[in-house]
């Protein structure tokens, strides 16, 4: 079933992140807050304004991600590719850090 | 080689500091993301999917060694090591962050290079031929003029604020190089029957998702009408040219919606009221700068043919790179080099920082100093004398620079697509690195001979698609990534848009697809001669479909 999170890009680097359940913008998607309802996914729409406002990130949007086991998997590729970083160059990015994972 | 004077280092100077102050603020809370955004786009900064990118303007294509060594120093330094040069003879870092870009600009500007208008609805960066002040076939070198339309459109208060971006290409040769009919305004400088220079204008060429090939509006424009009749151009787009809709705000839907002889009219009238005011380029001015880009001074090399041929006989390697990449230059002891930067299986224009410092070096000793990067994302080298070719050969090995490929199937454009750009909908480097590897043995490839293969990730058509002799263009489907086939386009003098083939393939059958267009070629040449382009416009698209679209059937 897919649910949603909310992600960004952090306003001092361009960084892809990911605001996690204790409030903070996190740098991987393990750890995002997870709307099921309605209510929820208007929460993060609200926090997203928030974080908008206060200057820590931009391009903030609410994304649809699957539940697999524990891991988040993002439905559209470009938003698996953020995730995890260019196809093309498996040593820049998110998956430089965490090399079991591919993108699309 | 143009030089920046006192008011060029001011201004870029003061540019820098302008948005230093507006970075400062940015990240100081001051200023919204709606209020910074058009501002780091006038100074070339984007967001992309993993970063900010930073797109700094080759004003045509043009660069010395020592700049080279910046952009070197500065992927070094503020990015990952490497740095993609565009089809629009620009490069750019993919992962700088915000809080540095000013003291990036601060290296730029230090070697005379800036990221202006490299973004926004404005004049960008002049684009022309990566072989200017070269080539043997070249009547004129194209790139005082370029400068001169540089100059001229740097921060124009009456053009910043365009309904769209706007892009103008200059050629001096017969041969186009520069695609100026995919151009909003085109320019090819040649000479009249007593022999004075001067332009034929194109307007109203683009790509994107219109994409249409430019009207000829006038055969002969005099050199010293040239900034008077642009300026008249662009006041008639500039008043007339659509706003209330992004998709239809290029000056190509004006000059489609107007007709060609109703905006030639507009255009000529208010050139009328142009002409003979100080837009009228003073010859003297014109010679000051073409003075920068005077031809260098080569000594005669004439032992070169010697050396050259034992070379060849003694290296088959070297004696195809020197067939596919080296180019005549106007004096016989001498060749333009094209440095491709499309190794086989590679990202196309992708250059490392220590690439970058070699061809800077190579460029140094045995170039007169110069560099070139051509719209079809390589370098070029454009004054090697034949007797250096073997050492610059040999340099070239050293760091994966020499594949053999320049013209040839594997010489393949691609934008950055969705591994980077939030644009994109589709990747186009890895459908660019599986051809290259399918087509990538030399044998093959020279047996095919020329055909452009030019690939886009979304409508675009940053990669060049719809002027590819085969067009690949990636959308998103269902989810899914999904490749339409184009043939026939091609951005040369005879310029043509190409036909699209039919439905799409998936990424896993694009290759298969493209492969098949090719045999179908290699079976119906007439000789091989005929290339892929001269192939299709004899027969047209009808076997390519049979083959493409029969065979999808037969296999299912």
């Amino acid at each position: 079933m897919s649910v949603k999170v909310l992600t960004a890009n952090r306003l001092t680097d361009g960084e892809a992140v990911w605001l996690g359940a204790n409030g903070e913008w996190l740098e991987h998607i393990d750890g995002a807050l997870i709307a099921r309802h309605a209510e929820a996914v208007t929460a993060l729409e609200e926090a997203g304004k928030a974080a908008i406002k206060s200057n820590l990130v931009i391009d903030v949007n609410v994304i649809d991600v699957e539940e697999r086991g524990t891991d988040l998997y993002p439905l559209r590729l470009r938003e698996r590719i953020r995730q995890l970083g260019p196809t093309i160059r498996l040593d820049l990015g998110k998956q430089a850090e965490k090399p079991k994972a591919t993108a699309a | 080689m143009y030089r920046y004077d006192e008011f060029d280092h001011a201004f870029v100077s003061a540019r820098v500091d302008q948005f230093k102050d507006q970075v400062e603020r940015r990240l100081a809370g001051e200023l919204s993301e709606d209020q910074f955004r058009p501002l780091r786009l006038m100074n070339g900064v984007y967001l992309q999917l993993h970063a900010y990118m930073l797109r700094v303007a080759i004003p045509y294509g043009t660069l010395s060694s020592r700049q080279m060594r910046k952009l070197a120093y500065i992927a070094r330094h503020y990015d990952r090591g490497y740095g993609h040069f565009t089809t629009r003879q620009n490069l750019q870092y993919n992962w700088p962050a915000l809080k540095d870009m000013p003291k990036v600009l601060d290296e730029l500007a230090s070697v005379e290079m800036h990221a202006l208008q490299t973004s926004g609805n404005c004049i960008r960066n002049v684009t022309a031929d990566h072989f200017a002040g070269a080539a043997a076939d070249e009547v004129a070198d194209p790139r005082p003029y370029a400068e001169i339309l540089r100059q001229w459109s740097s921060m124009h208060p009456e053009f910043s604020y365009l309904p769209r971006k706007f892009k103008i290409a200059v050629t001096g040769a017969e041969r186009d190089r520069a695609a100026i009919q995919v151009h909003d305004i085109g320019l090819h400088l040649k000479k009249n029957a007593t022999g004075e220079l001067g332009f034929a204008v194109y307007v109203g060429g683009g790509q994107g998702r219109t994409p249409m090939v430019a009207k000829k509006i006038r055969d002969f424009l005099p050199v010293e009408d040239l900034l008077s009749y642009t300026t008249a151009i662009m006041r008639v787009y500039n008043l007339n040219g659509r706003r209330d809709n992004k998709y239809k705000a290029r000056i190509k839907i004006l000059v489609h919606e107007t007709g060609t002889e109703e905006l030639t009219r507009q255009v000529e009238a208010e050139f009328r009221v142009l002409k003979e005011t100080d837009l009228k380029l003073p010859q003297q001015d014109v010679d000051a700068i073409d003075s920068y880009f005077a031809p260098p001074s080569l000594p005669l090399r004439p032992e070169g043919w010697s050396e050259l041929a034992a070379a060849r006989k003694a290296d088959h390697s070297f004696s195809i790179w020197v067939d596919q990449n080296v180019t005549p230059h106007k004096n016989p002891d001498y060749g333009v080099v094209t440095i491709s930067l499309k190794p086989i299986g590679g990202i196309p224009g992708d250059a490392t920082d220590a690439q970058m410092d070699l061809v800077a070096d190579i460029a140094e000793k045995f170039s007169q100093d110069e560099i070139r990067v051509s719209h079809e994302q390589n370098l070029v080298l454009p004054h090697v004398a034949i007797a250096d070719l073997r050492i610059v050969y040999d340099l070239l090995l050293t760091d994966g620079l020499a594949t053999a490929n320049a013209g040839l199937i594997t010489d393949i454009i691609a934008c950055p697509g969705l591994d980077y750009c939030a644009l994109a909908n589709a990747r186009s480097i890895p459908v660019a690195q599986r051809i290259s590897e399918r087509f990538g043995k030399p044998e093959r490839q020279s047996d095919i001979g020329e055909l452009k293969i030019k690939i886009s990730g979304c409508i675009n058509a940053c990669g060049h698609h719809h002027v590819g002799h085969i067009g690949i263009l990636g959308v998103e489907k269902k989810g899914e990534e999904l490749y339409q086939i184009s043939l026939g386009g091609s951005g040369d003098e005879i310029c043509t848009i190409g036909d699209i083939t039919g439905r799409g393939f998936s990424s896993e059958e694009i290759v298969d697809a493209v492969e098949t267009i090719v045999d179908r070629y290699l079976d119906i040449r007439t000789d091989k001669e005929e290339t892929f382009l001269a192939t299709y416009r004899r027969v047209g698209a009808a076997p390519f479909k049979d083959a493409l679209y029969s065979e999808a059937a037969n296999a299912a």
